[in-house]
C-alpha cells in the first residue's frame, strides 16, 4: 500500500506531461510551437509578482528575525495546548499560513527529534500537507492581477487554516487508532 | 486590509526588536527578505512557463474543455457568478484538478490564469470579486490526494511508512476545504448585507 503510493507520487508528473503531449499530438496540435507560445507568458507573470512578493517577504522576515513570531507562538501556545494540539507542533500551526519554508523546516526538525513515524512526526507531516501558505497565495494570486482590496479572503483563509490544524490532530488520532502506524 | 497587515508585521517586528535587542538581525532581515522575494519569483519562472506551455497544448487539444465539462456541476455551484462557457471556468477547473492531484507547481500558474480571467469579469479592478475569494478559499485549503513533497522528505528521513500521511492528509484537507467553503459563503453573505445598508 505504502510502496504503491510512493510509486504513484513519483509517476504522476511524468505521466501527466506525457499524457498532455500525446493528446496534443493526437489532436494534431503543433505541440512544440504551441508549448513555446504558452510558456512565453510564464516569464512576464513571474516578473509581475516580484514587487508584491518583495513587499510581503520583507515584512515577514522582519517579523521572524525580531522574535515577534516566537512571541506570538508563545502567546497562542496555551490555547493550542487546550485544544489538544501538542505543544511541540503548535508553533508549526502558526507558521504554516505565514511561511511554507519555515513550517517545512519545523517539520524536518520534528523528524530529527522524534522520527517521521512517531505520532508527532505524522501530525507535523499532515499539517504541512493538508494546508497551504495562505499569506503567500493571497499575495501572489491577488498581486498578479493588481488587486489591493482583499475583502474577507484573508479572514476566511486564516480561519480555515485554524480548522485544518485541528482537523490534522483529529485525522492523525483517527488513523493511528485504526491502524498501528 | 493589506495596508494594515503590512504595517502590523513591520511595526510589531521593529517594536519586538527594541525589546529583544535583535535590531541588527532585523536590519539584515529587511534586505534578505527583499532578496528572497525576488529569488522566489525567479524560481517560479521555470514552473510557471512549463505549465503554461503544457496547458496551452491541453487547451488547443480540447482537453481542458473536456475536463471542464466533467467537473462543471461542482464548479457551477461553487462559482455561480462565472458564466459556464467563460474561459475563467476552464482555468478554475484546471486549477482545481491540479490541486487535487497534488501537482502544486502546476496549481499556482493555473490559479494565476484563473485570476486573470476572473479579473476580466470583475467590475471593480482593485477589489476582489466574490468568485476570486472563493477561488482563494479553495486554494488555501486545497484538497490533496498525493502530498508529493512531504512524502519525499519522509523518505529522506527513513520513514518506514512514508505515505502514511496520504490518508490523514485526505481527511484533514477535506475538513479544511469544507470549512473554507462554508466560511466563504458566510463572509460573502455578511459583506453583501453590509453593502446593501
Amino acid at each position: 500500500m505504502s510502496e504503491a503510493l510512493a510509486v504513484i507520487s513519483e509517476w504522476t508528473l511524468p505521466l501527466v506531461v506525457s499524457l498532455i503531449l500525446v493528446i496534443g499530438a493526437w489532436r494534431r496540435v503543433p505541440i512544440y510551437q504551441t508549448f513555446v507560445q504558452g510558456a512565453k507568458g510564464g516569464f512576464s507573470t513571474a516578473i509581475r509578482l516580484i514587487p508584491h512578493l518583495v513587499a510581503m517577504m520583507v515584512a515577514v522576515s522582519v517579523f521572524r528575525a525580531s522574535g515577534a513570531m516566537d512571541g506570538l507562538v508563545q502567546l497562542l501556545d496555551p490555547v493550542l495546548t487546550w485544544l489538544h494540539v501538542p505543544a511541540e507542533v503548535a508553533p508549526m500551526g502558526i507558521l504554516r499560513p505565514i511561511t511554507g519554508q519555515g513550517s517545512l523546516a519545523f517539520m524536518i526538525d520534528i523528524f530529527r527529534k522524534h522520527g517521521p513515524d512517531s505520532h508527532l512526526g505524522l501530525l507535523a507531516s499532515t499539517m504541512q500537507a493538508s494546508s497551504d501558505t495562505t499569506l503567500y497565495i493571497l499575495t501572489v494570486y491577488f498581486g498578479s492581477v493588481g488587486i489591493y482590496r482583499f475583502r474577507y479572503a484573508l479572514a476566511v483563509g486564516l480561519m480555515s487554516d485554524f480548522v485544518s490544524v485541528l482537523a490534522s490532530v483529529f485525522a492523525v488520532w483517527l488513523v493511528s487508532g485504526m491502524i498501528q502506524v | 486590509m493589506i495596508d494594515f497587515i503590512w504595517l502590523a508585521l513591520f511595526l510589531s517586528g521593529v517594536a519586538t526588536a527594541m525589546v529583544t535587542g535583535r535590531m541588527p538581525m532585523v536590519s539584515s532581515a529587511i534586505l534578505k527578505g527583499a532578496e528572497s522575494g525576488v529569488e522566489l519569483c525567479i524560481g517560479l519562472i521555470g514552473a510557471i512557463s512549463l505549465w503554461m506551455g503544457l496547458m496551452h497544448i491541453a487547451e488547443r487539444a480540447g482537453a481542458v474543455a473536456w475536463l471542464a465539462r466533467k467537473l462543471k456541476p461542482v464548479a457551477r455551484r461553487l462559482f455561480p457568478s462565472v458564466p459556464a462557457d467563460h474561459p475563467a471556468m476552464g482555468a478554475i477547473l484546471a486549477n482545481m484538478s491540479a490541486n487535487l492531484l497534488g501537482i502544486g507547481n502546476a496549481a499556482t500558474p493555473l490559479g494565476l490564469k484563473a485570476m486573470e480571467e476572473l479579473q476580466k469579469l470583475n467590475p471593480h479592478p482593485d477589489r476582489a470579486s466574490d468568485a476570486m475569494c472563493t477561488l482563494l478559499a479553495v486554494n488555501t485549503a486545497s484538497i490533496t490526494l498525493i502530498p508529493t513533497t512531504v512524502i519525499a522528505i519522509r523518505m529522506q528521513y527513513h520513514s518506514a511508512h512514508p505515505s502514511a500521511v496520504v490518508l490523514t492528509t485526505l481527511v484533514a484537507s477535506l475538513i479544511g476545504t469544507c470549512a473554507a467553503l462554508v466560511l466563504d459563503r458566510l463572509f460573502r453573505a455578511l459583506s453583501h448585507r453590509r453593502q446593501v445598508r
